[in-house]
């Protein structure tokens, strides 16, 4: 693996099944009454949110008090932070404080990779979404949620989610999740379908590993797995779409469009779930909705991507090896 | 005044000959002249070219002194051959009145480096609403004939109508930035395939091509004079060549990293690459060389855009727009257009002496080099090749995206008009 978690593309498909195998080991932690291991004592961890994401900054906080790292939480938004050189100016404030590892979150894409490529610092840098390029521990928990469900907990360690029919829904123009979900799923062996309104596309889509569809209808019955995406209503403003009803008709997820999918076929929210526009409350709160679930799985895989880039030679989980002895 | 003699230099790519300046004139082309009385300058197998003339050049005083001064900006400009340069108006305050203008003019002939050519904003502070004072620009002592609101577009059609009419009346020429703006709002980069991957806001060609079709036409309509500043995309070369062949008045820069870089090169996301208009694809470099070869796009244009080290050094959006460009530019026209058989040295000395010159009435420059003529002339070692080291700029900026990249040519020297300002490479 690289020594930076930027991009999903970065990943072979070697890495993210060892990724995914490495966070059901830590899944199992969480089942312990003491959820804790002693794997990153001694390591310090800042979470460098410039862009407010309070879920995204609690999961890899979990993530790192599970790993006993000490963690710092720097929230530049609001801050005297506004210029641009201060994302060198706070990196090399941090570097200054002995700091292992950065997990960072900006509205400006590419901002993560220039921290880890431009010298300013040493630090393991770690994506926790830049504006509208990536967001890859998202990707890898959604992969890891969909080889839970689609091709089993147990079953699934070693394999990739190779055939499996993934359709995304939604505002993919602006979203670092469909950017994220798109190379991870490629590299995984999945089909991946991208379905919008065409001003919700990129121009320049068609390189991209993927189908794009205009049409969500016809999609949903060859769907393993649908994920809807958060649209956010300023776009209707900006004329993305003529209005919320519209865009509710013919893109949004309600009963009967569920039924249209395979039995087998689970429904997936990144989150937060805003219920009326993308999703009925019906579907998110049926069972094949997995967005609670990808919550808690979250956690797994930051805890499995600090271990992998942080925890060097030792093993993750050292008393369960000793008793497996 | 003194003589010199330039021994043996290939005029314009041509057969080797002798130049004899005397004073400010060039006063004897041949070959076995004397040099008595004349400091010699050996000058075999190099080129000898008329003063290069930059049309297109961002000196940033008054205001923004820390990026670039006309002493330094010029500076540069003699370091890479150039002999007169049109200054740019987004300074701060904006050149839109006579006084502004005059002052930047003045800082030139104090300087001596290079003639400093002030460009007057079309509307007043560039804000595209009021006509600017364009016929007291063009009275004052800086006699400014090129009007542009570059940095932004005049995209109030009404506006851009009235400004190509009014300067119908003492033969200027509006210069056009071509960027549509609700079609840019955000834009980082090139709309395509790799701003879709990197998740940057896309810059897309039609911003541009729309904005030219338009002013072609509404040239054509008033019968003005408009010049489109570095056009980018191989779709505006199509527009051009079409206004051209209607007998439409238009003519047409390229800058030079347009005709070298694409914008492959934003997945670094390192803001030295970060430029408007912005980077295009190589289908486009092609077209924008193939363009300037058979003379669509009538000449070469740096848009020289000094920025200090701490607006580059950050992440890609919070980057400023521009590069740095007086220092490299007949290299990067050297590797792209002579040494890929495009244009001999007589073509370069058209497109970045002769025709900037006559598009901005700069009458003192881009003159044949024949007896007679003003002694502006630019020497250059085409056999050098060698990486670019930014820490040699005269330019108080050193946001290049050639750093470490080895390109062809060493401007040697520089004559304006008899007084060396460049020798051996080095600023006089
Ligand atoms: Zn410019």
């Amino acid at each position: 693996m690289q020594r930076h978690l930027i991009s999903a593309a970065d990943l072979t498909r070697d890495d993210a099944v060892h990724l995914l195998d490495t966070a059901e080991e830590m899944a199992r932690v969480a089942d312990r009454p003491i959820k804790k291991l002693p794997t990153l004592r001694g390591r310090t961890v800042v979470n460098l949110f410039f862009e407010d994401s309070t879920r995204t900054r609690i999961s890899f906080e979990a993530a790192e008090k599970r790993l006993s790292a000490d963690v710092i939480n720097f929230t530049a938004k609001g801050s005297s932070v506004s210029k641009g050189e201060s994302l060198k100016d706070t990196a090399q404030t941090l570097e200054a404080m002995g700091v292992d590892a950065v997990v960072i979150r900006h509205g400006a894409s590419g901002a993560p990779y220039r921290l880890a490529t431009s010298g300013w610092i040493d630090a393991v840098v770690i994506n926790a979404g830049d504006g509208t390029h990536q967001h890859p521990t998202q990707a890898l928990l959604d992969a890891f949620t969909m080889r839970r469900r689609l091709v089993g907990r147990d079953a699934g360690l070693g394999r990739d989610l190779a055939g499996k029919r993934i359709t995304l829904v939604g505002d993919i123009l602006h979203s670092r999740v469909a950017r994220s979900n798109v190379d991870l799923l490629h590299t995984l062996g999945a089909e991946v379908t991208l379905v919008a309104p065409p001003t919700l596309l990129p121009v320049g889509i068609e390189s991209w590993p993927c189908e794009v569809a205009y049409d969500l209808d016809s999609t949903l019955p060859k769907s393993d797995a649908v994920m809807m995406l958060r649209v956010q209503r300023e776009r209707m403003n900006a004329a993305f779409f003529p209005t919320e009803r519209e865009y509710s008709r013919r893109y949004g997820l309600n009963g009967d469009r569920m039924a249209k999918m395979p039995e087998h076929a689970i429904v997936m929210h990144p989150g937060p779930m805003v219920r009326g526009m993308e999703i009925t409350a019906e579907v998110a709160d049926s069972d094949r909705c997995t967005a609670i679930e990808q919550v808690t799985n979250g956690v797994s895989i930051r805890m499995a991507v600090l271990y992998l880039l942080l925890g060097g030679n030792e093993p993750a989980v050292s008393h369960t090896r000793i008793e497996e002895k | 005044m003194s003589k010199i003699l330039i021994r043996g230099a290939k005029v314009l790519g041509g057969e080797p000959q002798d130049v004899l300046i005397d004073g400010d004139t060039i006063a004897e082309v041949g070959t076995g002249l004397s040099a008595e009385g004349a400091e010699v300058v050996d000058a075999a197998g190099k080129v000898l070219l008329p003063g290069l003339v930059d049309l297109h050049t961002h000196l940033r005083e008054p205001g923004r002194e820390d990026s670039e001064t006309v002493l330094t900006g010029t500076r540069a400009a003699a370091s890479g051959g150039y002999t007169a340069v049109f200054a740019m108006a987004n300074t701060f305050p904006v050149a839109d009145t006579a006084g502004v203008v005059e002052q930047v003019y003045r800082l030139g002939q104090e300087h001596g480096y290079c003639d400093v050519q002030p460009i007057g904003a079309v509307t007043v502070g560039l804000e595209g609403k009021k006509l600017a004072e364009l016929g007291a620009m063009h009275e004052s002592a800086a006699g400014v004939t090129v009007f542009s609101d570059d940095g932004k577009c005049v995209d109030d059609a009404v506006i851009m109508r009235r400004a190509l009419e009014y300067v119908k009346a003492f033969g200027g020429v509006v210069a056009q930035h071509a960027q549509e703006p609700r079609l840019t709002e955000g834009a980082q980069m090139n709309e395509g395939v790799v701003s879709a991957e990197l998740g940057l806001g896309g810059w897309p060609a039609v911003a541009e091509e729309s904005i030219i079709a338009r002013d072609v036409l509404l040239a054509e309509h008033v019968g003005s004079r408009v010049h489109i500043c570095h056009l980018s995309t191989a779709g505006s070369v199509e527009i051009v060549r079409w206004a051209k062949s209607r007998g439409i008045d238009v003519t047409a820069e390229v800058t030079p990293h347009h005709l070298l870089l694409t914008d492959e090169l934003v997945r670094s996301y390192n803001p030295v690459y970060k430029v408007n208009p912005p980077l295009r694809t190589e289908r486009d470099v092609m077209a924008l060389r193939e363009a300037l070869a058979d003379g669509t796009i009538d000449i070469v244009a740096t848009d020289h855009a000094p920025h200090p080290h701490e607006d580059k050094d950050c992440e890609w959006a919070a980057a400023a727009m521009g590069m740095v460009g007086l220092e490299t530019a007949l290299s990067v026209v050297q590797q792209t257009m002579v040494e890929t058989g495009l244009l001999d040295w007589a073509g370069v000395a058209d497109r970045m002496s002769v025709k900037p010159a006559r598009i901005g009435r700069a009458t003192g420059h881009g003159r044949p080099v024949s007896a007679g003529e003003p002694a502006n002339l630019t020497l250059v070692d085409t056999a050098y090749r060698g990486a670019v080291d930014p820490a040699g700029f005269a330019s108080r900026s050193r946001n290049t995206p050639y750093e470490g990249r080895e390109l062809p040519g060493r401007v040697t020297h520089t004559w304006l008009r008899g007084k060396a300002t460049l020798v051996d490479g080095k600023l006089a």
